[in-house]
């Protein structure tokens, strides 16, 4: 009997209700669903299998504008604190306050929204009475409890005045701690077993700091009068770049698994963003002192910052809830393991 | 059913169980600790009567979950999750023209070797029992969801209704008193057989061979191997076809296996950020 023939029969095949899956995107890489047959033959790499095309892996729970609110306000923070440090050592004091200012209140935002999400938030700090380097999470917890109080204190130093000893002192704390907070997080969801993260794993983390870079320069560029925003434009040039070369590396190396993040609208979000950073990039980078053009180009920096991380959190769950994300390359992987095992047989 | 031969994870070092695989309880700690336990579910004689989901859900006071007839044959609790800790799986199959068979099978946590869940917790929640098994302290637990998104099965979900994340516990309640789990002792033709970890991977291997002779040739163990992606699963398979047929991942690996290569990509990229942003204030002096 045929594949063909056995289409319709349940094992595989659609769902007899709509599931919501990506399907349709077709032709990036992933086949079809095929149907379920019987006698154990393997498939042809055209299909897959799966119990009524239901997911293999649960969804990941978090909502979208808490997680990737968090991921994005996070970075903007952690690499504002660095830029922060640097302006306030090369004679920067208005960019120095401003980034110290920003980095305060987007750690307070992003760390309300991380309690916001959990399933029982009154129990927060549940996460300090273990440290665990297996658990992103429980690392992110203890950085973030070191750098949010320094971030606070270096900001209101520098809005008041007061304590300019400790105040400094904060803000290198909060220098040092500040990439490990935005780049942490690329474990944070690497460390699942979400195709679209997991395999990720290798890219996330420089995407992800390239990103927060990116979006620290633009916040100074908008807030910052051009004289004293040299850093910010800066490192708003270099972050964009890199965030551009690291986002082209992630979907080259990740081949068909990078479909998640093509397609759908995690596909529209990443691809807006890749727009609006190609666009600032050139602004920032020939706009010189123009004003206008730097408060445009840094807003789009940070827009596009959101909307990278918004990508990302999305292209995540469309794996997760397909089953093709999840049997297929594991299929691949036997089957390439059968082969390394007896270089004889073809499948 | 193939497996990956993995050469067990950089967290996956400690003492190791009579048949060369690790063993979870000797590794957290317990020196002196019971055999390690599970289930071994046979789905070649299971007969869909779903009395282990019932008895599951009386012995655990599990909450109902809502009731929705999907069409997936007569399965209509459709996947594990935070109140569903036993699922039985239907799957209608044309063998040939004129002829069917029905596949049958009762799935549930698989209490990983190397648990994901397990690793991910940020609280301490989850943890590893005496019999080697994983159970989630309610009063730990914060719902943050982490384990959701790390365990490769997607058996393990979090309650809308306290907000906080459940799986089986393999009645760590009723095995520590000697008695059987709720769901074995209900299964009425011995599909789920719960024992030592040892003496039920013998008895699979015995039931593999005796299903082969007879001429089933699609039997095959699936979560039996301590050498695969999990180091092997606490409660493991015989599977008439392939895992993904019964909504089973093929080749599940933990994800915690490539954490240390995570944490230096994190480490090279948040001292990438350092390094750009104290370079990007010098330069021209505005």
């Amino acid at each position: 009997m045929t594949p063909r023939e056995a289409r319709g029969v349940q094992g595989g095949g659609q769902p007899p209700r709509a599931q919501g899956g990506p399907r349709g995107s077709g032709g990036k890489g992933f086949p079809p669903a095929a149907g379920g047959y019987p006698g154990g033959r393997p498939p042809g790499p055209a299909q897959f299998r799966s119990y009524y095309g239901r997911p293999v892996l649960k969804e990941p729970v978090w909502e979208a504008l808490d997680v990737a609110g968090y991921l994005f306000l996070g970075g903007l923070a952690g690499a504002s604190s660095a830029l922060a440090a640097s302006a306030e050592l090369t004679g920067h004091p208005e960019l120095a306050r401003v980034a110290k200012t920003a980095a305060a209140g987007a750690i307070g935002l992003s760390v309300a929204a991380l309690v916001h999400d959990l399933g029982r938030p009154s129990r927060f700090l549940n996460m300090l009475r273990v440290f665990k380097p297996t658990s992103p999470m429980s690392i992110g917890t203890w950085l973030l409890t070191g750098y949010g109080p320094a971030a606070g204190a270096a900001a209101v130093s520098a809005v008041t005045g007061w304590l300019p000893r400790t105040g400094r002192a904060a803000t290198v704390v909060a220098a040092v701690l500040g990439p490990g907070v935005a780049a942490y997080t690329g474990a944070l969801l690497s460390d699942t077993a979400v195709p679209a993260w997991h395999e990720a794993h290798r890219e996330l983390p420089y995407l992800f700091v390239s990103s927060a870079a990116s979006a620290a320069g633009g916040l100074g560029l908008v807030l910052v009068r051009s004289e004293q925003a040299g850093p910010a434009r800066n490192l708003a040039v270099v972050g964009a770049g890199a965030e551009l070369v690291a986002k082209t590396l992630l979907i080259r190396r990740l081949g068909p698994a990078a479909e998640p993040y093509q397609s759908g609208r995690a596909g529209h979000l990443m691809e807006a963003a890749e727009i609006l950073t190609a666009g600032a990039l050139s602004a920032a980078a020939l706009g010189g002192r123009n004003r206008v053009a730097a408060v445009l180009a840094g807003a789009a920096l940070v827009t596009s910052s959101a909307l990278t991380r918004f990508g990302i959190f999305l292209a995540g769950r469309t794996s997760a809830r397909d089953p093709r994300y999840t049997v297929v390359p594991q299929r691949d992987r036997i089957r390439r393991q059968d082969q390394s095992e007896s270089p004889a047989a073809t499948v | 059913m193939s497996v990956s031969t993995h050469s067990g994870g950089a967290f996956a070092s400690g003492p190791a169980d009579a048949e060369g695989g690790l063993d979870p309880a000797a590794r957290s700690g317990y020196a002196d600790h019971p055999p390690r336990m599970g289930f071994f579910t046979d789905t070649s004689v299971c007969i869909g009567c779903k009395a282990c989901e019932v008895a599951c859900k009386e012995w655990n006071a599990v909450p109902a979950d809502g009731l929705e007839l999907t069409g997936m044959s007569y399965d209509n609790t459709a996947s594990l999750g935070a109140s569903t800790w036993r699922h039985v799986a239907f799957i209608e199959q044309i063998t040939r023209p004129g002829e069917s068979r029905w596949l049958m099978s009762s799935d549930v946590c698989k209490h990983c070797t190397e648990a994901a869940c397990l690793d991910v917790c940020p609280t301490g929640a989850l943890i590893r029992t005496e019999f080697g098994t994983v159970v989630v302290q309610d009063d730990v637990c914060n719902g943050c969801g982490y384990c959701v998104s790390a365990c490769p099965f997607g058996v393990i979900g979090r309650r809308e209704t306290d907000g906080g994340a459940h799986k089986c516990t393999l009645c760590y309640d009723r095995i520590g008193d000697g008695l059987t789990p709720a769901c074995a002792k209900a299964c009425p033709t011995e599909s789920i057989q719960f024992g030592p970890l040892d003496e039920l991977r013998e008895r699979a291997q015995a039931r593999l061979e005796e299903l082969q002779e007879a001429g089933v040739a699609d039997a095959r163990l699936y979560g039996e191997d301590p050498a695969d992606g999990i180091g092997g699963a606490g409660a493991f398979f015989l599977l008439l076809d392939d895992p993904e047929v019964y909504g089973l991942p093929p080749d599940p690996v933990v994800t915690t296996r490539d954490l240390p290569r995570m944490w230096r990509h994190v480490a090279t990229a948040a001292a990438a950020l350092a390094a750009a942003a104290f370079l990007s204030g010098l330069g021209r002096r505005s």
